[in-house]
């Protein structure tokens, strides 16, 4: 086995340098890496690049990167709940590049597929598509238009994941899953903090969701807040 | 005229027994609890889950489960989870049968607008554009007018598109209204009270209105 353990969040960026391209993962503020994003404010490396579904809240999640004006770019696909974020878009401090959630997910799978490109439908005869190849294709027995959309290759890859172990190997949990795994597959260095570090084998192989060659860096999170964004409840009848 | 639940109401009814349903924001979530009993269906949400259950009595609320409007969530028996790429897959490939979402406007050759307004705060298409451009059935829910009195059924958009010719049927609070697959836009239904007339005025897009128009029947 290899070990890909590391002490902590700053060991794990200790290299992560001003005007790095970073994929991040988390849906809102579910799943995000709260450790690494805390480590980043604390180096605080400036002219980032930051592809992630979303940008946090004003004081949470990449909030808090944006706060420190730490962020040059954000590649995301909805931005809604940040009032700094949107200070900073409308002055043009802030670049922004929105993006099919789709389009999204799947630049970043192509990366840890191997794929330079895919295509996509998602955007076609929209802003979305200015400047970009089209091709036709016949699929599901309808011919029409598609997008070619280039894999992302960001220098760090940093997640959250429920439980990990020294090899590496990732398992998410319920929805905190979601654009992970492709972050996790897209990075050139790829840091994944765990709620729970456990040994070697107690993981079911067959049972991971990131096998441990996607990832480099690996370490035990020291606490995690896993703030709800949108609490929403039924009475009890 | 209707309400939002009553267009929900309304929608719930196009469900069919073993459907996999996208459902969007607004009142698109709403048509969750008026599916009839005895249809069974999956609610799919593009943050990676099938089998999307009810929110959460007070205090079960579970961080790592939400839906794709970031709102805490529960799961049904058969419910499975996975990630985003999958998810937008298995929208791609048309394995969701139906979805439902907002709109600020659509034209008669079923083009939609529903992300940008131009001079406002750009929040982000999320997941819409990928919805549109791949389902293979979607229905709109809106207002007929917008809050200015203008029609929201043109014949062209006006505001930056999220996809193009892929809305089937829209109901309003007004009527329910398809789009032909030649164009324009038909009249299939009005809701209770309004008149053939009422509707006529409210469609800035070409609008066929042909024989009798029956009433909805919400309940």
């Amino acid at each position: 086995m290899i070990n890909k353990t590391v002490k902590s969040a700053e060991e794990a960026i200790k290299d992560l340098h001003d005007g790095m391209t970073i994929a991040l993962g988390g849906f809102g503020l579910c799943g995000i890496p709260e450790n690494c994003i805390a480590a980043l404010v604390k180096k605080g490396v400036k002219n980032l690049t930051c592809i992630s579904n979303n940008a946090g809240v004003d004081d949470f999640g990449l909030g808090l990167l944006l706060q420190g004006k730490q962020i040059k770019k954000m590649i995301s696909s909805y931005v809604g709940e940040n009032a700094e974020f949107e200070r900073q878009m409308l002055s043009g401090e802030l670049i922004v590049d929105l993006i099919p959630q789709g389009t999204l997910a799947t630049r970043l799978m192509a990366a840890g597929y191997g794929m330079p490109a895919i295509f996509t439908p998602a955007g076609v005869g929209t802003e979305v598509a200015e400047g970009k190849e089209v091709r036709r294709f016949k699929y599901n027995g309808v011919e029409k238009d598609y997008l070619m959309e280039y894999a992302f290759e960001p220098d760090f890859a940093i997640v959250k994941a429920w439980k990990g172990d020294a090899a590496g190997n990732l398992v998410f949990r319920l929805t905190a899953r979601n654009f992970s795994p492709l972050v996790a597959m897209s990075g050139k260095i790829t840091v994944a903090e765990v709620e729970q570090m456990v040994e070697p084998g107690e993981l079911q192989a067959d049972q991971i969701h990131v096998p441990g060659i996607y990832v480099h860096r690996i370490f035990q999170g020291q606490k995690y807040e896993k703030r709800i964004e949108q609490r929403t409840v039924r009475k009890k009848m | 005229m209707l309400d939002k639940n009553a267009i929900a109401k309304r929608i719930a009814r196009e469900v069919k027994d073993g459907m996999y349903v996208n459902l969007g924001i607004g009142i698109p979530t709403l048509v969750a609890n008026y599916i009839p009993k005895g249809i069974n269906v999956e609610l799919q949400s593009e943050n990676g889950i099938l089998g999307m259950g009810p929110f959460p009595f007070e205090g079960e609320e579970d961080p790592d489960l939400i839906n794709a409007g970031k709102q805490t969530v529960t799961l049904l028996p058969g419910s499975s989870i996975f990630d985003s790429a999958m998810s937008f897959g298995m929208i791609r490939a048309q394995k969701v049968d139906l979805t439902i979402l907002g709109a600020m406007e659509v034209s008669e050759n079923g083009d939609i607008a529903n992300w940008k307004i131009p001079g406002k705060m750009v929040k982000g298409m999320g997941g819409a554009m990928d919805l549109v451009a791949s389902a293979k059935n979607i229905i709109v829910a809106m207002q007929h007018v917008n809050k200015a009195g203008e029609s929201k059924l043109l014949p062209k958009c006006s505001l930056p598109i999220t996809g193009l010719r892929c809305i089937k049927r829209i109901v309003t609070e007004l009527a329910v209204v398809d789009v032909l697959p030649q164009g324009g836009f038909k009249l299939i239904e009005r809701a209770p009270g309004v008149s053939v007339e009422e509707i006529i005025k409210a469609t800035a897009g070409k609008l066929l209105v042909e024989g009798d128009i029956p009433e909805m029947v919400i309940d």
